[in-house]
């Protein structure tokens, strides 16, 4: 542990831990555009963002595909202690598995609603791209 | 081969479950119940040729520290069911005559509110990430522990089947009633009502604390053997039926296909096959519970009830020591305390081997021949 990563902000942002492999996501995130992998042989979609198709086992062979961004709401918890003290100021809120029309499932917020009044298991919803910075858009999910 | 009464557990000890031991260390809690294991036995620690034990202390890190050389050694990587899966291993590795005596020790001297240390270093970049999925979570304000991921689960389980609150508060119940009669547990002495539960503070809703374990220090251990060295050692022994597992469906829990279903949909039939049972033979169960909705989820998985019908089993069911099917009659984690070092799953095998070998004192049931343990 160095002294400069001590004094990391305690904001948390997305890191990526492996950039080549995901940073095209979060450069489509940018531009508001949700895409995911999907492997160009057996047509798959697939997520999260890993070296090989976890349906076919082809390692390189998948693309990054553009989708709706059209979901169901397949699970949710609603946040009232947050592991990240960076959170403090947003409980509560939901942390949902979110599952898009292509079949994929994604951990997101939803937001633009009041989370303990207003959230069901499998409403329907659709992308919000979140701005938190120049350099981040968090892909977020509001009620359709 | 079918691993079916080839193997016994002997011999087992445990210290008593704490929120913190201030003046304990982790290698010198393991020494402690290895020693008691190996007395409660009737062997000599020169007797012990096989050594498994939890993920995060190398095996043979271990061995030294215990001054044994063990002709087998491994550490089990399975996360909670470590504890479980090192029994499955140990029977496996005597029948197949690779040793004859194996230790099988988890424990931990853990520092207070570690989970949280460890959860804030991950998300600073100052430890390596929790899992392969870390950078899809992380942004979205993840909960402490593990709690966040079974309030997923739960969520849906309620959804799917209708489960209740009050269904989900009655095994909590349950198991705080079995823990205030075990000295060795956490909350010994401290049972709780439905109101307790419901009225306890949610973590992150549908979850309330109490459904929640406690991260604690203890330690375990227990000694496996063939039979046929166990019937000439002074304990009546534990014989090793039947296992199933370690089965996976995921490493993160968003990533199972099926939510509210969970690896023992695969190891406990394979379990149950090998012991030539099925589940109506079974006395009692002995079953993994980080949070209630896996213990539940599991029984379901495990035929305990029809799927989705757990709820109900619960509401209608004493699973207290005192009842007709008995669950954690310890009290499990949730009443006995979680120990760290993966040792949290091997309550339940040392609790099972005390049933069935009647030395549970004051929690024996009165019938407890056969136990289903899910570590």
């Amino acid at each position: 542990m160095t002294e400069s990563n001590a004094n990391v902000s305690l904001k948390p942002e997305p890191r990526p831990e492996v950039p080549d492999l995901t940073m095209p996501f979060w450069d489509a995130a940018k531009r508001h555009e949700l895409i995911v992998p999907r492997c160009t042989p057996c047509n798959a979609f697939f997520w999260y963002p890993r070296e090989a198709c976890p349906t076919c086992l082809r390692s390189d062979s998948w693309d990054w595909a553009k989708v709706s961004g059209n979901a169901r709401l397949h699970t949710f918890t609603i946040v009232r202690q947050p592991l990240h003290p960076g959170f403090q100021e947003e409980v509560p809120y939901a942390f949902a598995v979110v599952q898009l029309d292509e079949g994929v499932r994604m951990m997101s917020n939803i937001v633009d609603c009041d989370v303990i009044e207003d959230i069901q298991i499998d409403m329907k919803l659709e992308v919000k791209f979140d701005d938190i910075s120049d350099e981040w858009t968090l892909v977020k999910f509001k009620p359709a | 081969m079918s691993l079916r009464g080839k193997a016994a557990i002997v011999g087992f000890y445990e210290i008593p479950t704490q929120k913190e031991y201030p003046d304990r260390t982790t290698f010198g809690v393991m020494a402690e119940v290895a020693r008691g294991a190996i007395k409660d036995a009737g062997l000599r620690k020169e007797d012990i040729d096989g050594l498994i034990n939890g993920e995060g202390v190398n095996s043979i890190t271990v061995a030294e520290a215990l001054g044994i050389q063990p002709d087998y050694t491994a550490s089990m990587t399975t996360h909670g069911s470590s504890g479980a899966t090192s029994i499955a291993t140990a029977a496996a590795v005597i029948a197949a005559g690779l040793a004859n005596y194996v230790l099988c020790v988890f424990g931990e001297a853990r520092p207070r509110s570690s989970s949280r240390m460890v959860g804030q270093a991950q998300a600073k970049g100052m430890l390596p990430p929790a899992s392969r999925a870390t950078e899809w979570e992380l942004p979205y304000g993840p909960v402490i522990a593990m709690n966040g991921w079974y309030g997923l689960i739960k969520q849906r389980h309620m959804f799917e089947y209708g489960t209740t609150q009050e269904q989900f508060a009655k095994l909590v119940v349950d198991q705080r009633f079995n823990a205030a009669a075990n000295e060795n547990a956490v909350w010994y002495g401290q049972p709780v009502t439905e109101e307790d539960v419901l009225n306890s503070r949610f973590t992150n809703d549908p979850l309330h604390l109490l459904e929640s374990v406690m991260p604690c220090s203890g330690a375990h251990a227990v000694i496996v053997t063939s039979a046929e060295r166990a019937r000439s050692l002074p304990n009546d022994p534990a014989y090793i039926l039947g296992v199933g597992g370690p089965a996976t469906t995921h490493d993160v829990i968003w990533q199972k296909d099926d939510i509210t279903t969970t690896p023992v949909v695969s190891s406990a039939p394979t379990a149950l096959n090998m012991a030539e049972i099925s589940i109506n033979d079974v006395d009692m169960a002995q079953f993994y519970d980080c949070y209630s909705i896996l213990t539940m989820a599991c029984l379901e998985d495990a035929g305990v009830s029809k799927k989705g019908e757990i709820g109900p089993f619960y509401e209608s069911t004493d699973t207290t020591y005192k009842g007709d099917f008995p669950i954690n009659t310890d009290g499990g984690q949730i009443g006995a305390g979680q120990t760290g070092g993966v040792g949290g799953g091997f309550r339940h095998v040392v609790e099972g081997t005390r049933q069935v070998m009647g030395r549970a004192g004051l929690r024996q049931a009165s019938k407890s021949d056969i136990c289903l343990v899910n570590g």
